[in-house]
């Protein structure tokens, strides 16, 4: 694939499809929707971290004038062991259902314990003030190396340690371990120079985003559901909620309404099998909408870790073996993000000898959900912050150093597979040349850092549906959810290949009956994946079209070329026409043109992003102040620059809330303490500077247009590049997140 | 010859080796091969006749759909690592369909 090959339609800024919709507030939310009949409900959620549910009693809450109905664990269909493939791995049925509606205990202050449907939200409110729940209070488990104590209380009595098939046979807060192993650690260590080891302490984050849950269920005497809500993937909601009710996926439909924002955390499903089952229990329509501190409280953050990293290098910056230890906290219920924090960890850099350990713990904390490029920015924040630290006892440019030891293509990754054409080299160069780089920075308390971080990007199964409309325009039907624009990416990618501008395609997102199956809005792959999809699915339409030409003209297919969105004959005729001219014949050559695209491609491509920061550290209140930010990524091919480029500025910004002030606080007993924007601190644009951003674009040999994701990585770099300048400018080592005012004057020695 | 490489959770197996060579055109094949060579192999990776949840099988770098059906070329890479838990934003999703 060349790299430097010229597109039309890719590679510009064509407004949003969605864009007028979304700044007028004509954007239908999950919220808005309504429909006749409508009821409201609640849910009851556990007072308690950890305890044992003895009883419940609902009787005086059905008592309640305008309670229609109620449901708890006993209307699940009892779920036994099974184990289910929801398309995000194995996942233990009873697991899920239990993180539903409780059945025999709860795990964290906030697990639903029973909901109500009534006339109105403060009907159900109030009546669920009314249901008694007796419970056996057990103390609670609320910090991973606690959990992992030999004496630590249980979660779940029959939880045993599994490593690659193996399972221990006694039960432990310790759901799995993992390894990977490359080379000889212990010899590579013996040839460094310089060995540093630290440990790192990050606390439990939430992704944040500004709309809560919702759902609305309709039950209908046929015996179909449909369910309209807020969601990364509508077809996962549908086998999600097929599995949780036992309910045939045929007669399940899911209708994605727009998102107010996800970052992974709208991927598991909470409340939405709770309104179909105050659906079916009652015939009525019911919405359930989760306020902020159910947010917060009932639904999965990003782990709080424990991560313990060395490495050793040579005097001449050869970095010779690396360790890491992350123990993470999956929350109530197994699967963390552990495992890919194990293989981003040392990602970016091509070392020898490798050993990484990663233990999967259950603590009484909501179950842990996905989170932006999940787990490798726990894993950054050591290892990026360990390599600063070998840079400077070497004498060595941090960046200089990175260069030195940076992947390439053909090197092997320590969880063994091995580097197609990458770009991480490109990235540190790229940060090394921008003018910020050469920029003075020697005030008192103003320091500078630099990290890089690495994420897989994923692929998946997408779908596309293109019909084509008589006046050369296209309507593109897609099962992705737009977060960040990518109705404009993937419609621009389809655009390119029929040569029409990209405001001649119409696309929608659509209903889990009317396209094809298509995974989750997740993993960085929509423009990815999807857009390869519509690559494909306009193909399919390229190929009719010729075939309609060749019969226009009365000539063989093979005698009809298509270039720049103009068919012309080849074998002698002098004949041409445009698309859109095309387009207003089809009833005379043959009907109507549908294409199609099914895609479930493996080259997803690795994504690589280094930043550069610069702070001031207030050294009497411990106020860290970014003063410039520049990050650079390598996008492949950046479809539309100025989303990658939203996307980048939105990553370093979340990086940064959890680098500075994000985290769940929690009492003795394990409660949240901060479940409101007020006291859970994520920064505003009055915290930040424009973030600068430079696109890096080595094509993704695994993709037609060389597009590599972009959603995720740009999160992975700014706890450890802002601890690397809170170093430089007073030369303290922060290892614990959020490197909050608190914590750095206690680590200044201020308090 | 498919080249399979040893996770090191697995090496007690293989007496410390860390990859091998062996016959095969399936992962089954290959798993009933390395059974042969290191007795109690296909216990840790197999249940019945599929992969284990918490185990997926990589390709020449590529998550298998096929999982222990996939028919593999002569010169193959395959490793067998752990199946991540955890979300959808992850690079080892689905592992084998016939989980459910």
């Amino acid at each position: 694939m060349s790299e430097k090959k010229e597109y039309k339609v890719i590679g510009t800024r064509p407004i949003r499809h969605d864009g007028v919709d979304k700044v007028t507030g004509r954007a239908l939310y999950g919220a808005d929707f309504q429909i006749a009949g409508l009821l409201h409900g609640r849910v009851l959620r556990s007072p308690h971290a950890h305890a044992r549910i003895v009883s419940i009693d609902t009787s005086r809450a059905e008592a309640y004038p305008g309670v229609k109905g109620i449901v708890t664990a006993q209307d699940l269909p009892d779920p036994a062991d099974k184990v289910a493939d929801l398309g995000e791995g194995a996942v233990n049925l009873k697991y899920l259902c239990d993180n539903i509606l409780a059945r025999d205990k709860v795990l964290y202050k906030g697990h639903a314990v029973a909901a109500v449907a009534a006339t109105s939200p403060h009907i159900a409110e109030e009546a669920c003030t009314l249901i008694d729940v007796a419970y056996e209070v057990l103390p609670p488990v609320l910090e991973v190396r606690q959990a992992m104590e030999p004496d630590a209380p249980l979660l779940h009595e029959n939880l045993k340690t599994t490593s690659l098939g193996e399972t221990a046979d006694e039960p432990s807060n310790v759901a799995s371990h993992l390894q990977y192993k490359k080379g000889a650690p212990e010899k590579g260590f013996a040839e460094a120079d310089v060995v540093i080891e630290r440990e790192f302490v990050t606390g439990t984050v939430h992704q944040g985003y500004i709309e809560p849950h919702n759902a609305t269920a309709l039950y209908n005497p046929d015996g179909h559901l449909t369910i309209w809500c807020s969601t990364q993937g509508a077809f996962t909601v549908r086998e999600q909620v097929a599995e949780i009710l036992q309910y045939p996926i045929s007669k399940i439909k899911v209708v994605p309404m727009e998102i107010g924002g996800g970052f992974g955390g709208k991927i598991s499903v909470y409340i939405k099998p709770v309104a179909a089952l105050l659906a079916m229990k009652t015939g009525k329509p019911v919405k359930v909408l989760m306020n902020r501190t159910d947010v917060f409280e009932g639904t999965g953050p990003t782990p709080a870790s424990y991560i313990r990293v060395k490495m050793g290098a040579t005097k001449a910056g050869k970095v010779t073996a690396a360790e890491a230890y992350l123990a993470f906290e999956a929350g109530a219920y197994p699967g963390s993000p552990v495992g890919p924090g194990a293989m981003c960890i040392f990602a970016p850099y091509n070392i020898e000898n490798v050993l990484i350990d990663g233990y999967d713990v259950v603590v009484n904390k909501p179950k842990t959900a996905p989170y932006r490029a999940p787990g490798a920015t726990n894993a950054a924040f050591g290892s990026e912050t360990i390599l600063d630290e070998l840079a400077e006892r070497l004498e060595i440019d941090p960046l200089e150093i990175r260069l030195m030891n940076g992947a390439k293509e053909g090197d092997r990754r320590a969880d063994g597979p091995i580097y197609p054409r990458i770009g991480y080299i490109e990235t540190v160069e790229a940060a090394k040349q921008h003018p910020h780089y050469a920029a003075p920075n020697g005030k008192k308390h103003h320091g500078r850092g630099v990290a890089s971080g690495f994420w897989f990007n994923i692929g998946l199964e997408s779908s596309v549906t293109i019909n084509v409309n008589v006046d050369g325009t296209i309507n593109l039907v897609e099962g992705s959810t737009d977060i960040g624009g990518t109705r404009a990416s993937i419609a621009m990618q389809a655009a390119e290949v029929l040569g029409i501008p990209a405001e001649s395609v119409n696309p929608s997102v659509v209903d889990t009956n009317s396209v094809g199956y298509t995974a989750v809005t997740g993993g960085s792959r929509t423009t990815y994946a999807t857009g390869y999809a519509a690559y494909e699915a306009a193909q399919d339409v390229k190929r009719q079209m010729i075939a309609r030409a060749a019969k226009l003209w009365e000539v063989d297919e093979a005698n009809v070329q298509f270039a720049d969105g103009e068919f012309s004959c080849i074998n002698g005729k002098e004949e041409q026409i445009s698309f859109r001219d095309l387009c207003a014949r089809l009833g005379e050559t043959g009907g109507p043109v549908v294409g199609s695209g099914t895609v479930n491609p493996g080259g997803a491509g690795g994504a690589f992003a280094t930043h550069v920061v610069d702070v001031e550290v207030d050294e009497e209140t411990g106020k860290v102040e970014i003063l410039r930010y520049t990050a650079t990524q390598d996008a492949g091919k950046a479809i539309h620059p100025s989303y990658v480029e939203g996307q980048i500025q939105g990553g370093v910004v979340q990086g940064i809330g959890w680098a500075l002030n994000e985290e769940y606080i929690y009492d003795a007993e394990g409660t949240m303490t901060n479940a409101s924007f007020l006291d859970y601190r994520m920064p505003t644009c009055l915290d930040l500077p424009m973030i600068d951003t430079v696109i890096v674009e080595v094509p993704n040999p695994g993709h037609p247009y060389g597009v590599r994701g972009v959603g995720e990585v740009p999160i992975i770099p700014p706890p450890a590049a802002i601890a690397n300048a809170i170093y430089d400018a007073v030369g303290i080592r922060m290892t614990e997140l959020p490197m909050s005012p608190e914590r750095l004057l206690k680590a200044i020695g201020t308090i | 010859m498919p080249h399979v490489a040893i996770p090191s959770l697995l090496r007690n197996l293989t007496d410390g080796e860390e990859s091998v060579t062996l016959p095969g055109t399936t992962i089954r094949e290959v798993i009933d091969n390395l059974e042969h060579r290191y007795p109690g192999m296909k216990a840790r990776l197999c249940e019945a006749d599929r992969i284990k949840p918490g185990i997926a099988v990589y390709v020449n770098g590529i998550l298998t759909r096929g999982a222990i059906r996939e028919r593999i070329a002569e010169d193959a890479e395959i490793h067998f690592l752990p199946a991540i838990g955890g979300g959808m934003s992850e690079p080892l999703p689905h592992q084998d369909s016939e989980l459910t």
